[in-house]
């Protein structure tokens, strides 16, 4: 029963340390901010939330403490990670970062021309 | 361009509470395992940042109608108060004391008085980093 107690904690924290390590490799590799985000976004936030699912494991069984402290920073980190990756491409786009050449498809440019269109007075700070 | 933010601010609708409740617990549980009155003001402070970041500055001030100038003064009256009221005891200035109490709904617990100069910390810190940052954030 330890055995498989402890092979369940080493397995999480180490998925978590390996999507962690792709997430490094996406940032470096990937073209731009978008591709960056995606990467930064989805497999950071699976490698952390591995990582402390690890760590409550191990106190859980190993100690006997049930950390509440940590369920509730998975179930944070589960809900903020995400929109942090939103809002920061977000703003990259409405700035005006380009995607890289390789976009074949671009719906909210449409969306974001009709937006400044209509928009009167045109304003400066733009 | 017209912002909309509806997936910021549900977020902050939910996590506000999460961090808020949070504080709480540190603030509460800071007389035996790391935290207290200044991280615990710190971190209600985080949360109301981010409803300033999702929401306007003036509907955050209704939606928390205190003022955090005179929230100050209290919590520097609540650290002093706890302070001087040893004097009244013949023992010296700043002379805590504890005792244990049957509550109701908890049992067997324990209170000391540095829980409400812990809670003078509290106030302090939360009006005065509140306070600065309506300052430098607001117009006026």
């Amino acid at each position: 029963m330890t055995v498989l107690a402890n092979s369940l904690i080493v397995l999480t924290i180490v998925v978590g340390v390996i999507f962690t390590l792709v997430t490094v490799i996406g940032i470096l590799r990937f073209p731009d901010v978008y591709t960056r985000a995606h990467a930064a976004s989805k497999s950071a936030t699976l490698g952390v939330l591995s990582i402390l699912l690890g760590v409550f494991f191990h106190f859980w069984f190993n100690e006997g403490h049930f950390s509440i402290q940590l369920i509730l920073g998975i179930v944070f980190l589960f809900i903020t990670s995400p929109i942090g990756g939103h809002l920061m491409s977000r703003a990259a786009y409405l700035s005006g970062v380009k995607p890289t050449v390789l976009t074949v498809g671009d719906d909210l440019a449409e969306v974001v021309k009709k937006a400044r269109q209509n928009q009167l007075p045109p304003r400066e700070d733009e | 361009m017209k912002t909309n933010d509806v997936i910021l601010q549900t977020t902050t609708k939910v996590v506000f509470f999460i961090i808020f409740l949070f504080s709480i617990h540190i603030f509460f549980a800071g007389h035996y395992s790391p935290g207290g009155g200044f991280v615990g003001g710190l971190l209600t402070t985080g949360a109301i940042v981010l409803l300033l970041l999702a929401f306007d500055l003036k509907t955050v001030q209704k939606a928390l109608p205190f003022n955090f100038t005179i929230m100050t003064g209290i919590g520097l009256l609540l650290a002093l108060g706890t302070a001087s009221g040893s004097i009244f005891f013949d023992v010296p200035f700043f002379t805590h004391a504890f005792s244990h109490f049957n509550l109701p709904l908890f049992g067997e617990t324990s209170l000391h008085t540095a829980m409400i100069f812990d809670a003078g910390v509290y106030l302090v810190v939360v009006g005065a980093a509140i306070t600065m940052i309506q300052t430098i954030g607001g117009d006026t």
